[in-house]
């Protein structure tokens, strides 16, 4: 028999749980509504590093694909991306409006290492979380002191001890000239370089030679370093001087082994107007599929980045890597998105952030997985060594993990 | 007339300040760190506007001692412990040794070569900052990153409110400190120098002495804008300190009105929020035009220029002028006694002989 | 000594780049009297425009001339509509209104082109010259282009009548009007002359190092050094400058302070050249009556 006092009883207990259950989860994040997750990032849309500005044109067009397909339960993304000009302050003032102003739920993939070094501390003071940042810095990957900062592509650190272990293995007697960029990305490669060949081989190195961006080319460098007589050359450089350093070690006649950083090695942007004859035996340490290689014709994952940038942007884009990768970073974001489920609060994302399996994404080498944990923060580690053959790159030996 | 003048003078430089004073409390933590930008900006724009508006020498490479100041500051915060309301004053102590140095090289050229030089510094600098030499000092490409300080003595601001603050009255120090220099023997001095330099030497005045003073002076301001600046953001970097900011602060005291101390306020407010507008404006070209904010501000500038030659501080007085007096605006050997400004203003370029 | 010549040779191809480029400089300069800081990003919107025609299917020789006149009619344009209203001003205001010129460019070419680096085709092809690559075909053809601007430039300012009314116009123009010169038309002219010799210095640098809307800003600097170190107002000497540059550039990066600190290097010859001579090695002194 119910009586008043169970009646009551029963009831307290019911909204006790009731209560508790809602205080257990946690209130959603700023700028998520029942419609809607905004986010915010910063990309250098103009100024010196503009050319990377398409990453975050691409992660637009995938979020509208992404909306026009429903969005991520229920709610659209709307990702609010500004322009920093790669400066620090500018990066910092952004930032601040994205998160103050725009209230935004969270940053996401915002470019570049300055920028990224100058707002981590307020991101980490203030709990949001800065995901996906578009950097190979190797700092990035530090759980114990900044939490709330999660970094995306295999580390140049990493990507230049992988290449370390191949000259051991190949060419133990090897001289090495490294040619690096003279800022926090080129400066990374040396430093991997150096610790991947250990204190033991550190006299493997035998010239350096660096470049402000600011200098029309890098020929006098490449002089330089072929005169030291090294028989392997490491090219640590963006795009336009990468293919600098391609053709004119290759008009200087100098028959080195060529490694090259993976951010320079598109077919179409960068080997052709280098020359793909002048290309040719360059090594790489390759973690996506280059739309413009032809192996990857059929591919499952190449017809549907032909498919979205056919519908969402255009050819230009379509043989662009810097696209490609902004690609695959919204598809590991609406990933993340999907795990919280009903839960978007800021602690939550940065949980689920931290918790991908096994995640694989359509233009990534075949095999290649997605994990990160609350004490991995690196999502992507793989890659494969692979050269270029005059016509496409050939991968060889297995998936490695740095 | 110096009655009635002064009057709205001094009206309006009470309620800026009121302003002024306000503003941390009814905006919030963004706009306040907007707001102590602005006055960095300023800062640093009376600095350039003592060389180049008052002296006629145009400098197109403020921002390397902007940089001097920030590292400056920096380096000693970080590297040895420095509180930062001494390590600002210190760190302009060497911008002004610098700027006073560079001063002495630049005696030599006339104005077009002094900015083509100053062009070349501001270049020059990122690169100077990322040497690998100096990079025990400076974090090298990494940078240096700072704890923003917080309000002394249990004062009740929040770190944003107190670096609103310190950067207020440092602005306000300084800009009366060059208010009494513009409107005294010096100021005259380094006017006379830029207008007709050859009588002024015949005057008994030390152009070379006053020159690289000057350039000192200016290079200071700089640099503690510059040391604020790093506080403020927290960070240097060899990306911080490019071209770029070398110009802007060019365009902010043309913008401003050149010899116009006043003026320097529109000058941070254009350089901090117009390209933040141009950005809102390519909203509507879609999402390939966000390149356009360039092209936009280089379009602002040129129109600017067009509209309002002598800058906003000189277009407002234009108007205040012809309201007041409802006469004709000053004629061209008149002389504004405030700024110091000659309507026909010649900076070092070309002279016209009959 | 094999790697000394290749320093030398790089820096004497690209000292050629820097050459052109002065000699655009000293144009705009003998006109009006003023420097150009916007030279470098027409020169590349140019390079942009010749790209466009040759990836539609021309042939690179017609949008060589087409780029040419193009730009000289561009250079014109921009003279009479922005520089124009300017005339009266403080130089500081044209200085202004030069850094918004170049902001447009660069902005421009990027909405227009995209930051992507572009190839852009060396109308020479071939083996290398000299045997051991010491210096391509195309290294090798855009030297004698350099050459061949040269001796125009001097040709044009020394024999022809509108060289002799522009310098004139430039250094007096209120005489030159009482003697019945167009001053305003040869300002104008002179930005044309300036704006087509500055897109010759963009397609014979593109090929060297590619095409895209930061190409020209180092390049500027250098062309700046250069023009200062050989007189600004003398094309002989401007084009020494730039060849000097390039190869001093070059021979002081590899073997004296590092490749680090080139800039520093132009910056340094700039203030050098300056205090110590300031009309350049070649240039007219100028020397003012009290």
């Amino acid at each position: 028999m119910i009586t008043r006092r169970t009646f009551l009883q029963s009831s307290a207990a019911a909204a006790a749980l009731a209560a508790s259950a809602g205080s257990a989860r946690a209130d959603n994040a700023p700028g998520v509504t029942d419609t809607e997750i905004k986010i915010g990032q910063t990309m250098p849309y103009s100024g010196p590093a503009s050319a990377y500005g398409v990453i975050g044109r691409t992660e637009s067009a995938y979020f509208k694909m992404i909306n026009e397909q429903g969005g991520v339960n229920g709610r659209q993304i709307n990702l609010v991306s500004l322009d920093d000009a790669y400066s620090p302050p500018k990066a910092v003032e952004q930032v601040r409006r994205l998160v103050e102003d725009e209230k935004v739920a969270f940053l996401f993939n915002t470019l570049g290492t300055p920028s990224n070094t100058a707002i981590r501390p307020y991101c980490n003071d203030n709990k949001i979380p800065q995901l996906f940042v578009a950097t190979g810095a190797a700092k990035w990957d530090d759980p114990k002191h900044f939490p709330w900062t999660m970094g995306y592509q295999p580390s140049y650190q990493t990507e230049s001890r992988i290449y370390a272990k191949h000259i051991l293995a190949t060419k133990p007697d090897a001289k090495i000239a490294v040619l690096y960029q003279n800022d926090d990305f080129g400066k990374d490669y040396l430093i991997g370089l150096k610790d991947g060949l250990g204190a033991d081989h550190a006299g493997m190195i035998v010239k350096e030679a660096s470049y402000e961006t600011s200098e029309p080319t890098v020929d006098s460098q490449v002089v330089t370093l072929q005169g030291s007589g090294a028989d392997v050359l490491l090219i640590a450089a963006t795009p336009k001087f990468a293919a600098q350093a391609i053709r004119k070690s290759y008009d200087l006649g100098w028959n080195a082994d060529r490694y090259i950083t993976n951010v320079s090695v598109s077919i179409a942007t960068i080997l052709k107007p280098a020359g793909l004859e002048k290309s040719k035996g360059l090594i790489t340490g390759y973690y996506g599929k280059d739309p413009a290689d032809k192996r990857w014709a059929d591919d499952a994952g190449l017809k549907q980045w032909k498919a979205f940038t056919d519908k969402y942007m255009s050819p230009t884009e379509f043989i662009d890597a810097n696209a490609v990768y902004g690609f695959g970073a919204a598809a590991t974001l609406i990933q993340v998105l999907k795990q919280c489920g009903a839960d978007l609060s800021r602690e939550n994302i940065m949980k689920q952030a931290a918790n991908l399996k096994d995640l694989e994404l359509p233009m990534l080498l075949p095999g290649m997985k997605i994990n990160t944990s609350p004490t991995n923060y690196s999502p992507i580690r793989q890659m494969q060594l692979a050269t270029f053959n005059g016509e496409n790159w050939e991968l060889f030996g297995e998936l490695l993990t740095g | 007339m110096a009655d009635a003048d002064r009057a709205p003078e001094a009206l309006i430089t009470l309620a800026v300040a009121l302003v002024a004073l306000a503003f941390p409390f009814v905006a919030s933590g963004y706009h306040i760190y907007q707001g102590a930008q602005v006055l960095i900006y300023a800062v640093a724009l009376i600095g350039l506007n003592l060389l180049t508006g008052f002296n006629g020498q145009i400098s197109l490479g403020h921002g390397a001692f902007f940089a001097i100041g920030g590292y400056g500051a920096a380096i000693l915060i970080v590297k040895f412990g420095v509180p930062y309301w001494a390590a600002i004053p210190l760190a302009s102590v060497v911008c002004f040794a610098a700027g006073f140095l560079f001063g002495f090289p630049a005696l030599r050229f006339g104005g077009l070569y002094l900015a083509l030089a100053t062009f070349a510094l501001a270049l020059a600098t990122p690169q100077i900052l990322s040497y690998t030499g100096f990079d025990s000092f400076t974090g090298g490409s990494q940078g240096l990153t700072l704890v923003k300080p917080h309000a002394p003595f249990g004062l009740g601001f929040n770190p944003d409110q107190w670096l609103y603050f310190v950067c207020l009255a440092c602005g306000a120090a300084l800009y009366w400190a060059a208010r009494n220099l513009a409107r005294g023997r010096i100021g005259r001095a380094l006017i006379a120098i830029r207008d007709q330099p050859i009588a002024a030497e015949t005057m008994g005045i030390n152009a070379p002495f006053y020159k690289t003073t000057c350039f000192g002076l200016s290079a200071l301001y700089a640099g503690v804008a510059g040391g604020l600046s790093a506080i403020a953001v927290g960070f240097v970097s060899p990306e911080s300190f490019g071209l770029p900011l070398s110009l802007a602060f060019l365009v902010g005291i043309v913008v401003g009105g050149l010899a116009s101390l006043g003026g320097v306020l529109f000058g941070a407010l254009f350089i901090e929020f117009v390209p933040n507008i141009a950005d809102q404006l390519t909203v509507s070209f879609g999402e390939s035009a966000k390149a356009l904010p360039g092209a936009i501000y280089g379009a602002l500038l040129i129109l600017v220029m067009a509209a309002m030659p002598m800058g906003v501080a000189g277009a407002m007085r234009k108007a205040a002028d012809a309201v007041r007096h409802g006469r004709a605006p000053p004629r061209a050997t008149e002389v504004d006694k405030d700024s110091g400004a000659s309507v026909a203003a010649n900076y070092g370029g070309k002279e016209e002989s009959p | 000594m094999g790697e000394f010549l290749h320093q030398l040779a790089s820096g004497v191809a690209l000292g050629g780049v820097y050459a052109i480029m002065a000699l655009a400089l000293v144009m705009i300069y003998q006109a009006t009297q003023l420097i150009n800081f916007a030279q470098g990003e027409m020169a590349m919107f140019s390079t942009y425009f010749a790209w466009k025609l040759i990836d539609s299917g021309q042939p690179y020789w017609f949008a060589f001339f087409a780029t040419i006149v193009a730009s000289f009619v561009g250079g014109v344009a921009i003279e009479r509509l922005i520089v124009r209203p300017f005339a009266n001003a403080p130089v500081l205001a044209s200085i202004i209104v030069f850094i918004g010129l170049s902001l447009i460019f660069n902005a421009l070419a990027g909405w227009l082109y995209g930051y992507s680096v572009q190839s852009f085709d060396s109308p020479f092809t071939g083996k290398p010259l000299f045997g051991a690559g010491y210096m391509s075909a195309h290294e090798a053809g855009s030297l004698v282009v350099t050459l061949a601007v040269l001796i125009l430039v001097y040709a044009f300012f020394r024999f022809t009548p509108l060289g002799l009314a522009m310098r004139a116009a430039a250094q007096n123009p209120t005489s030159s009007r009482l003697v019945g010169i167009r001053v305003g038309w040869m300002l104008a002219i002179g930005w044309g002359l300036a704006a087509a010799i500055g897109s010759v210095a963009g397609m014979m640098a593109a090929p060297i190092v590619y095409l895209d809307p930061n190409m020209m800003g180092g390049v500027l600097l250098y062309a700046f050094a250069g023009a200062v170190l050989g007189g600004i107002d003398n094309p002989f000497g401007a084009a020494f400058g730039g060849f000097a540059v390039g190869v001093l550039g070059n021979l002081v990066g590899a073997y004296l302070v590092g490749d680090e600190v080139k800039l520093s290097v132009a910056l340094a010859i700039i203030i050098a050249v300056l205090v110590w001579r300031p009309s350049g090695l070649f240039g007219r002194r100028i020397v003012a009556r009290v």
